[in-house]
């Protein structure tokens, strides 16, 4: 689907500050209120925004420590389906947070999330290897995350400019 | 013998009127909690890869000075940046001069050109030094007024107006500090045509020429017959995020160069070397960091202008630069008095207008380089201050 200037940037500011007035929105882009609420309106029934999350950083939550890995994964492609019929079996397990096709050495990218190694741990052994297509698993825990979808985690935020300058 | 104290400073030095931005420095530094729509350069942080090239040339050890007119292969890459981006053609030998920020260019230009009693037309409102620079450099400025009704663009009878045999330059600034107008290319002819039937330089500060949001940028050297008689004013501070690295470029004919790097060299041998490799990385590989920037200037523009006009503060659409220059004249108070109270009420420092000359009295100068979310904060206080009159 092709956008216009104004959808386009409607996407671009959105997927930056989700929260932001409506109102505030309008008046960057230049439209009215109503023409920029059918605008999101319309990207948001093609699926163009899928869905509006929050980036929480769980590491500072003591109820949540939980585990990331990202798994390469190697498989046997199937005719007629490729890899969208493994894929498929593999992103229905709620434990998959991500699932990409990629190009190199292995096929599969994987992103595993779970409340602690062993679960993680036993998702591979358990679920994911064992799957008739898949040849091989390598699982790399995530040790910190420093910075994700573009968001930094711990950023300096400080304005370092001298408050009133010509 | 006398015993009256002797007086160090020179006449001149003593009689330059201090900057009124100091005192609104003073008063907002002290304070907790401002939003200071104040500033004058970018809130972006100068791009990473920009930043790692100096890193790099100071860890291979590039700490020594660098030719008067700065390096050659800088002055390579702005020759062709000068050329891809605003179609004006520039010697790298003999025609460009790396300074330290625009502002040095502008004193070397004036110290260039001028002879005592000399008189440079100044377009006012403008940036606060253009003054004293001419008259550090022993000239007289005329100051000629950009009005309200004219969205602060200066018109052609206006400028002959003031032509005297003494006149040898005009000085203008598009897009411009503090207003935001920026010239169209028929304007810029309109001021060409006068500058050729007087035989006048132009000293075009085009600092501000990559942030332009509506229409192309036409640089004064672009139009026909300009070359030979303009000298350009640019630089990194602001296009790049690049205030503190003080690093800004001259470009004009080979007579005025060689003249003007004499002047350079003498003043300040060259600008800083590790600078100057941070801006070769910006030249070759920044185009997309100022896109991104523009863009993002260019909302913020947008969100403040109209929430200006909505709260009764008129304010035309500026097309460049990253200010709002809105009119308070309709609280009836003076741009010192507005500029102070909200201060002082609400915790906003915006700078008044009548420090940038007499036609900017009853405006303010808002810069929107800010988050959005600075921006929306300072919005509501306004609202609420102006709502308290």
């Amino acid at each position: 689907m092709r956008l216009n200037e104004k959808e386009l940037e409607i996407v671009e500011i959105l997927e930056k500050d989700a929260r932001i007035a409506t109102e505030d929105l309008a008046k960057m882009i230049g439209l009215s209120v109503e023409e920029t609420q059918e605008s999101i309106k319309k990207l948001v029934d093609n699926k163009i925004i899928v869905r509006y999350i929050s980036i929480v950083d769980w590491t500072k939550v003591e109820e949540h420590p939980g585990v990331r890995a990202m798994i390469d994964v190697k498989v046997t492609p199937k005719r007629g389906v490729g890899f969208d019929d493994i894929a498929e079996r593999i992103y229905r397990f709620d434990e998959v947070n991500s699932v990409y096709l990629m190009s190199g050495t292995y096929d599969l990218s994987i992103i595993v999330e779970g409340k602690s190694m062993n679960e993680v741990a036993n998702f591979v052994s358990q679920k994911l290897s064992t799957l008739d297509s898949v040849i091989s698993t390598t699982t790399h825990f995530i040790l910190k995350k420093y910075k994700h979808d573009g968001i930094i985690f711990e950023p300096d935020n400080k304005d370092k400019r001298i408050v009133v300058s010509p | 013998m006398e015993s009256t104290k002797r007086t160090y400073v020179s006449k001149m030095v003593h009689d330059l009127k201090p900057s009124g931005i100091r005192r609104f420095f003073d008063l907002a530094a002290g304070m907790e909690g401002v939003i200071s729509l104040g500033v004058g350069e970018p809130d972006f942080v100068t791009p990473w890869h920009i930043r790692e090239a100096a890193i790099t040339s100071l860890e291979q050890g590039y700490t020594s000075y660098t030719p008067n007119a700065g390096l050659l292969e800088l002055r390579e890459e702005i020759a062709n940046y000068m050329q891809t981006q605003f179609k004006v053609t520039y010697s790298p030998a003999d025609e460009i001069i790396v300074t330290v920020g625009a502002s040095s260019a502008i004193d070397i230009a004036f110290r260039t050109i001028l002879d005592p009693g000399d008189e440079v037309i100044v377009v006012e409102p403008c940036f606060v030094s253009y003054i004293p620079m001419v008259e550090l450099a022993g000239g007289v400025a005329i100051q000629v007024q950009a009005l309200k009704e004219n969205d602060f663009k200066i018109l052609p009878d206006q400028i002959e107006a003031v032509i005297t045999e003494k006149t040898k330059a005009i000085m203008i600034c598009s897009p411009n500090n503090p207003t935001g107008t920026m010239l169209s290319k028929s304007e810029l002819e309109g001021l060409a045509t006068i500058a050729q039937k007087y035989d006048l330089l132009v000293i075009a500060d085009e600092i501000y020429a990559e942030l332009s949001y509506d229409e192309e940028y036409t640089s004064m050297a672009a139009i026909s017959g300009m070359h030979e008689r303009t000298i350009l004013v640019s630089g990194f501070s602001k296009g790049f995020a690049m205030t503190g690295w003080r690093l800004g470029f001259v470009c004009a004919p080979t007579e005025i160069s060689h003249a003007m790097l004499k002047v350079h060299q003498y003043g300040l041998m060259c600008a800083s070397t590790m600078s100057q490799y941070a801006a070769i990385e910006a030249l070759r590989n920044g185009r997309s960091d100022v896109e991104e920037m523009v863009k993002s200037y260019r909302r913020r523009r947008n969100f403040i202008v109209q929430s200006f006009n909505e709260m009764g503060l008129e304010c035309h659409n500026p097309g460049g630069a990253f200010y709002a220059f809105p009119s308070i004249q309709s609280t009836g108070l003076t741009s010192q008095e507005f500029a102070e109270k909200l201060l002082m009420t609400e915790g906003v420092a915006v700078v008044p207008g009548d420090v940038f000359g007499e036609s900017g009295e009853g405006h303010i100068r808002c810069s929107y380089a800010s988050s959005l979310e600075q921006l929306q904060e300072a919005v509501k206080r306004i609202k609420r201050f102006i709502d308290s009159l």
